[in-house]
């Protein structure tokens, strides 16, 4: 045993747990984890912003596969991580947050820099912690890195006193982690299961409604057996989309607020749902009470409090989605019988002509760029393969409708939360953890001016990621509610002045291209796309394009206002 | 769906800070919170919270699925519908003028409450007993004029096999 600082034993505990990235900025507080850091292998890239900070690491997290870890100091800088967490938290991300904190004896006298960051971040954090005892530093790390990481993942915030971390203690690595209160359940009941493949059997029209735990669980494989077993059409929430192939016969797009046609009326109609990893946010279901009401309701999940919160389920099945999908794959095998495929015939033809009628569609014009065009061009000219990041509004939307995601961990939105001027850092957090992919920010003109400064994360650190900003000089999925719903009274949705964002990229070092008409679009795509460096892309589009399908808020999801 | 009032037990890690957990999440998701009663138990390491809520059954499922899954909950218990023992304290300060004192004093006998302060025009008096018999005792005594009341909250124990 040696006597180690608590800046050491973070250190030590940080290499323990294979972290080889973090995303931060120093302050006063943590001066003396800066020093320690610095003196390790680990990467650290200094963000502009806290934000950014929490927002990359939520991007490295999902695009890697892996967790990610955030330092800043109290204070202000502690304060501007909340909205990242409250997004990772809304999306289930495994993400460790070290917040420095005044010393403990200055704790409750609004010292300088003080915040209260656990009191603060409570209710947005899977768990938090003050470490009011350096003894207690090693475990409380692994604790931390335990708690994120499995059930349902989650962001895990550690508050750390300056006194704490320059304290000096005897340091052992604590060895496994057992918490007598937090047993998350993995393995499904078997009975459940059963229970599932029986209605299976019988169902005439059944879809599957996959989720972002889906994703989270790596089970993208078992769900595409699955669906393609029991020959069961496969919707997804935004946070699912790329768990099961976008270019599948059985793929029915997205579901929800702005899913497509077949996949809103499939849901509708259908008489069983298995859904896998959802949590049946409102969004995705509109009035609840007009929801799958014909099926019976199949729900896997990890949490439990995600079964049966907004919805009346039928077959409760609490576990991991993968080990879940893996034993239903199982039985469905062992089955003989009825002949699925033959069984689907009807219903799968109904959903045919329900994309043949209404597929996704909107009006190609010669002199204005459509956004949807740029999104359409953007997914073909990268094979589909790209690593697609977005912001929030009509952006995000477009991208979730005519990328079409074939892998998970390719599309990373916050999805829960919807946090304007996330895909910046989320892009750069994301190519750190997948450098060998094209990286994408979707963004609007609106959103990108939430964490522009990042761009000069992405120049320092030789980060190539590309920022396609489709700009309609409003904030336009508000000015989109404001049209439809509001007479046209565009009240503060229009930008008077917005920044040259060619220039503006200049201004960081980074490459501008702008496109004004269609036959541009490609040209500025292939050279912005082809460049070594960061690059924004600047796509002049028409200024009152709405996204299609769209239900209005709380009515009934077969309610679309179409095209 | 009928809302009912439930009475759950929930033994936490006694540590800060978990209490205000479980208070923000109530506070947090608009459950509601009728009464709350926290102490140590025989373990000094845990505690015992007992608290009454009400809700439908899918709000009360929510609730106890959401208490558990906060780390610092060992156990929720919903003594609802079981054979438990329940009990409250409560202290009431009522107005004592001399021609009601003999007849207060008698009701509080009756209950087997005691009186634990006096003064010149009112008792405290001390009672202790299940829902019933508090609103029970409180009824008789709101005529000759309540001035305060103090309550404990309930607490409660599953009542063993026989
Ligand atoms: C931080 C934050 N503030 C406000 C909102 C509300 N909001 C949702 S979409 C939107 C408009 C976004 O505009 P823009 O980024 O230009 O994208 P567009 O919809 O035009 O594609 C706004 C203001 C939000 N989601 N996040």
């Amino acid at each position: 045993m040696s006597k180690l600082t608590g800046a050491q034993i973070l250190m030590e505990m940080l290499k323990e747990e294979g972290v080889d990235t973090i995303f931060g900025y120093p302050g006063g507080a943590v001066i003396d984890i800066y020093d320690e850091l610095q003196k390790t292998d680990i990467n650290h890239y200094l963000v502009r912003h806290e934000q950014g900070a929490v927002h990359a690491a939520d991007g490295y997290a999902r695009a890697s596969g892996g967790i990610g870890v955030c330092l800043v100091t109290s204070g202000p800088g502690a304060t501007n991580t909340v909205t990242g967490i409250a997004s990772a938290y809304m999306d289930s991300i495994p993400m460790v947050i070290f917040t420095g904190q005044v010393p403990t004896k200055l704790i409750g006298n609004d010292a300088f820099q003080e915040v209260d960051i656990v009191g603060i971040t409570r209710p947005c954090t899977k768990h938090n912690y003050l470490v009011s005892d350096v003894k207690d530093l090693a475990r409380t790390v692994k604790e931390a890195f335990h708690i994120a990481k499995s059930g349902r993942p989650g962001p895990v915030l550690v508050d750390l006193p300056k006194d704490v971390v320059n304290a000096t203690t005897n340091f052992s690595p604590p060895g496994k982690v057992s918490l007598r209160s937090y047993n998350p359940t993995y393995e499904p009941n078997i009975k459940q299961l059963k229970k599932v493949v029986s209605l299976i059997r019988t169902a005439k029209k059944p879809v599957i409604f996959s989720g972002g735990g889906v994703v989270l669980s790596k089970a993208h494989e078992e769900l595409t057996a699955f669906a393609r077993k029991g020959q069961i059409p496969v919707t997804s929430t935004l946070m699912g989309l790329g768990a099961f192939p976008g270019t599948d016969p059985l793929w029915l797009g997205m579901l929800g607020m702005h899913g497509t046609y077949r996949a809103n009326m499939a849901v509708t109609d259908c008489d069983l749902l298995i859904s896998v990893g959802v949590r049946f946010d409102d969004r995705v279901t509109g009035k609840t009470d007009e929801f799958a009401s014909q099926a019976k309701v199949v729900q896997i999940d990890i949490d439990p409090t995600s079964i049966q919160k907004n919805i009346q389920v039928s077959v409760p099945v609490v576990g991991d989605c993968k080990i879940s999908l893996r034993q239903l794959n199982e039985l469905l095998e062992g089955l003989d019988g009825p002949d699925l495929a033959e069984d689907r015939q009807e219903w799968l033809a109904q959903i045919d002509e329900w994309k043949r009628t209404t597929p996704l569609a909107y009006k190609q014009e010669k002199d204005i760029i459509k956004p949807q065009y740029v999104i359409e061009r953007l997914y073909e000219l990268t094979n589909g393969e790209a690593v697609i990041t977005t912001e929030v509004g009509q952006n995000q939307m477009w991208a979730a409708q005519y990328y079409h995601f074939s892998e998970p961990g390719r599309f990373i939105t916050s999805g829960g939360l919807g946090v304007m001027g996330f895909g910046l850092p989320a892009a750069i957090g994301a190519q750190v953890g997948a450098p060998e992919h094209l990286v994408v920010d979707v963004a609007g003109d609106g959103s990108i001016q939430m964490n522009i400064q990042e761009m000069a994360t992405a120049i320092q650190y030789n980060l190539p990621v590309k920022v396609v900003i489709l700009n309609n000089c409003f904030l336009g999925m508000v000015r989109q509610w404001q049209e439809l719903f509001y007479e046209k009274r565009y009240a503060s949705t229009r930008f008077q002045h917005t920044p040259d964002f060619v220039k503006l990229a200049e201004a960081y070092g980074a490459k501008g291209l702008r496109a004004k008409t269609p036959d541009e679009v490609e040209k500025v795509l292939s050279e912005g796309l082809a460049h070594p460096g960061a690059v924004i892309m600047d796509f002049v589009v028409e200024q009152e394009e709405c996204v299609y399908p769209m239900v209005p808020a709380g009515a009934p999801i077969k309610n679309m206002l179409l095209v | 769906m009928t809302e009912r009032r439930h009475l759950l037990s929930i033994l936490v890690d006694n540590e800060p800070g978990v209490l205000s957990r479980i208070v923000g999440l109530f506070s947090g998701r608009g459950y509601n919170i009728e009464s709350l009663c926290v102490a140590e138990t025989m373990d000094p390491a845990i505690s015992r919270i007992t608290m009454t809520t009400r809700g439908n059954p899918m709000i009360i499922e929510q609730i106890k699925k959401q208490l558990n899954k906060l780390i610092n909950v060992l156990k929720v218990f919903d003594l609802t519908g079981q054979e438990y023992v329940q009990r409250e304290m409560v202290l009431i300060k009522v107005t004592a003028v001399q021609q009601h004192r003999a007849e207060i004093l008698r009701i509080t006998d009756i209950f087997r409450g005691q009186v634990v302060d006096v003064g010149q025009e009112h008792f405290t008096i001390k009672i202790t007993g299940d829902d019933e018999k508090i609103s029970a005792l409180l009824n008789l005594l709101r005529p000759f004029g309540i001035r305060e009341i103090a309550r404990t909250g309930s607490i409660a124990l599953f009542r063993e096999k026989k």
